[in-house]
């Protein structure tokens, strides 16, 4: 088994202090996160981390589970890329002039997809969403045409399994939790039982 | 008097004006809380001086330093199975809490800590005695949440109290601006919590996996319990003795679940880990099931993990679910409180007793016996040994003490040697491994338990860290019974040196005061010991003494306690000399 990347999905309370929390557990480990967003999710009031890391899936599950055992999370999900829909927003900033004078810019940029935000007479803003090769990309072609500034924001992701947080919600509501939480994982792997 | 006037105008609607400061010893009342262990300062002085007018209901121990305050708490909390309270002002005060918070979190604690806090406008400017205390303790509580205006604090206070008791217990910290302390609001009474949606106390117990284990353990021929203070803290030691005794399956315990079982049951083969007894260690890798009850499977208890209990089956029945195959994969694991998962667990087991397989435990003890116990509770020289004042204390107090130890050779010595009864009885760190810890923690211990006998067994080195909570004793006048086994070395460190650095005693010569006329000082009598003639009758007037006492024994001075399995080996690779 080697470190791939995974996508954590953390569904919480909205806290103050419950993103230092989180990222202890990564921290403690020496687990370098590669991208981190934090945004409203499908339930009300309900916050959702959308956290990138490169581990061992080993690794991953014990981390979701000492996340979950947060006060204020509500749920922790791990996620392959192959298991999750997801994007990623650039922004780029290039000089006016040298798209207007370069009809070999216009057709990159078409070419990528990308869509003008601004338009001003010194320079122009565009925008691209996509996965991280996609928006590398097109900063390496834009490079020779002298790019002015780049940005991209953390990753967003979407699980193809999931059926949303509202039902779950309503069961975490309720004073008796329900059966869910309760996956063990284990119980059929009697054989290789130890690791390390 | 403006203030009367308000409150008695408000008195005859259903909610009345307090202080933010009034509302936490509410609160604490409404929770049960007997005594608070704290030090005043500036910026906690307004629930000070609410405590002025509730010290008819509230105890509050004056201690001589923030982290005496909480390893007493601690002290309190394990003693007393209630939940300790413990009050520090900002800055200084709140980061000598930082140890105790760490102790209490691994050894999972109840606390609630209240630190004052500056006044709500200076947050974030540098003012004086202002220190980031939710930030600084995050990594250390188990919830922590710092209130700026009074009227949360009833709800954060129920939430507080909720999530320290509950599930895994551990330390809350809540950090209480001056602004906030000092406010007034309309207080509708004090409701406790009872649940929060993004907080499961335990899991809920699936019948299923408990089918598994037990057909698991029916089919087993070697079966082995080891077992740790989940035991205690779901106060399921009745379940738990239920449970190995219909099934018949001797049992070993962490030093944090020693006395959930009395030494003396028939199926109590001992101690785990590093300094563990010889059966308990070898034969962990000769099980052929091993059911792990209430217990996290520490480094200090596996020893190298692959090749530990590898041919067995495990079963670990634990309430956090992050403990399942954390360090150790189980091949069942039972998610729940043990009060719940061992009834049901033993319904299902089979009535067995396995004779030849107890065997094997009592022929390692001979073993141990004769090249370790022997020796060390009847030494064949003049030079006392920690084991045999341990014995002794066992025949005096006939294992019905709390005993409390420090951390090093004679925490060891005291966890394998001393006799116990009944369960919350022995009181140690366990996982963070606090030197210091003991004195403190045997004052709040009795507080916790005033009706038992409390000894603090300490080392030369640890009575030396929080030495001033002699302080604490003289001034509460509480009674314990303080035990220094003094060998004039940093015994355990002296320990590890001299197998595995070549004898190289690098900084373990450590010095010792006069502890008799230190405690003199401190109004405790005491008394030293240094010939064994002396020892029977100097542990006698210890604890026959009314009030505090202090008994220094001078012990080997390079003794080394075994067995002992090195760091980085298997448990198989224990050596008994």
């Amino acid at each position: 088994m080697n470190k791939q990347e995974f996508t954590i999905t953390v569904y919480t309370e909205n806290h103050i202090g419950l993103l230092v929390r989180i990222a202890t557990m990564f921290s403690r480990r020496k687990i370098n996160i590669e991208s981190l967003n934090t945004s409203p999710s499908e339930a009300e009031g309900i916050h959702r981390f959308t956290i990138v890391i490169n581990e061992f899936e080993e690794v991953v599950r014990k981390l979701a589970r000492q996340i979950e055992k947060q006060v204020e999370v509500l749920k922790a999900y791990y996620n392959t890329n192959d298991e999750i829909i997801w994007q990623e927003l650039a922004l780029y900033k290039v000089s006016t002039d040298e798209i207007a004078e370069k009809a070999q810019v216009e057709r990159l940029l078409r070419e990528h997809g990308a869509r003008a935000v601004v338009i001003r007479k010194d320079y122009t803003i565009f925008e691209t969403s996509g996965h991280r090769e996609e928006t590398d990309n097109l900063v390496a072609v834009l490079a020779p045409f002298g790019l002015i500034e780049f940005v991209r924001s953390a990753r967003v992701a979407i699980i193809k399994a999931s059926h949303g947080f509202h039902e779950k919600l309503k069961e975490f509501e309720e004073a008796q939790p329900g059966e869910e939480q309760l996956e063990n994982e284990f119980l059929n792997k009697q054989d290789e039982i130890f690791t390390m | 008097m403006a203030t009367t006037d308000i409150s008695a105008a408000t008195e005859t609607t259903a909610t009345k004006t307090i202080s933010g400061s009034q509302a936490v010893l509410e609160a604490f009342i409404a929770e049960g809380v007997d005594t608070i262990f704290g030090y005043p300062g500036g910026a906690i002085m307004p629930i000070y001086d609410a405590l002025y007018d509730y010290h008819d209901q509230l105890k509050h121990i004056l201690v001589r330093h923030e982290q005496g305050g909480i390893h007493a708490g601690q002290g309190y909390a394990r003693s007393s199975g209630k939940c300790g309270v413990v009050f520090a002002t900002s800055g200084p005060g709140a980061t000598n809490l930082v140890t105790g918070l760490a102790d209490a979190m691994i050894d999972s604690t109840p606390l609630v800590c209240i630190t004052g806090q500056v006044y709500a406008h200076l947050l974030g400017t540098d003012a004086f005695q202002e220190i980031d205390v939710i930030n600084i303790t995050t990594p250390v509580t188990k919830w922590n949440y710092q209130v700026t205006d009074a009227t949360e604090l009833p709800a954060v206070l129920a939430k507080a109290f909720y999530i320290a008791k509950t599930g895994r217990p551990g330390p809350v910290l809540i950090d209480i601006t001056k602004n906030a302390q000092l406010q007034k609001f309309e207080y509708a009474g004090y409701t406790p919590c009872k649940h929060i949606r993004s907080y499961r106390p335990k899991p809920i117990v699936r019948k299923e996996y408990i089918e598994d284990a037990a057909a698991i353990i029916n089919q087993a021929e070697k079966p082995f319990v080891i077992f740790g203070q989940g035991v205690i803290l779901g106060k399921a030691e009745k379940e738990f003795k239920a449970f190995i005794e219909k099934a018949g399956i001797p049992a070993a315990w962490t030093i944090l679940g020693l006395s959930a079982l009395p030494t003396d049951h028939p199926l109590n083969v001992g101690m785990l880990g590093m300094h563990g007894n010889y059966g308990p260690n070898v034969l962990t890798n000769d099980c052929d099931v091993l059911i792990a009850i209430g217990m996290r499977f520490d480094d200090r208890v596996t020893g190298r993990l692959d090749k530990y209990a590898k041919q067995a089956k495990i079963i670990h029945l634990d309430i956090d679910p992050s403990e399942i195959d954390k360090n150790v994969k189980a091949t069942v694991g039972v998610w729940g409180d043990c009060k719940e998962t061992l009834p049901m667990l033993t319904k299902l087991v089979e009535s067995k007793v396995y004779p030849q397989w107890l065997h094997k435990f009592k022929e390692h003890q001979d073993e141990e016996v004769k090249e370790v116990i022997h020796e060390e509770l009847n030494p064949s020289t003049d030079i006392l040994t920690m084991g045999e004042v341990i014995r002794n204390l066992n025949e005096l107090t006939g294992g019905d003490a709390i005993i409390v130890t420090d951390v090093g050779q004679h925490q060891m010595v005291a966890c394998r040697y001393a006799k116990f009864n009944q369960s919350k009885s022995n009181i140690t760190s366990g996982g963070l491994g606090t030197m210091g810890f003991a004195l403190p923690a045997a004052i709040g211990a009795k507080f916790g338990a005033p009706d038992r006998t409390v000894v603090a067994i300490i080392g030369d080195g640890g009575i030396q860290m929080t030495i001033q909570e002699l302080g604490t004793i003289m001034q509460s006048e509480v009674d314990v019974k303080i035990l220094i086994l003094n060998n004039e070395f940093l015994g355990m460190v002296r320990q590890w040196q001299q197998l595995f650095h070549d004898k190289r005693y690098s900084f373990v010569d450590i010095a010792s005061p006069d502890y008799i006329a230190v405690a003199k000082a401190y109004k405790i009598e005491g008394q030293k010991v240094i010939h064994r003639t002396d020892l029977n009758g100097a542990l006698e007037t210890m604890l026959n003494h009314k009030g505090s006492f202090l008994l220094e024994v001078m012990v080997g001075k390079e003794n080394n306690v075994f067995p002992m399995v090195p760091q980085g080996c298997s448990i198989s690779e224990i050596r008994l000399k």
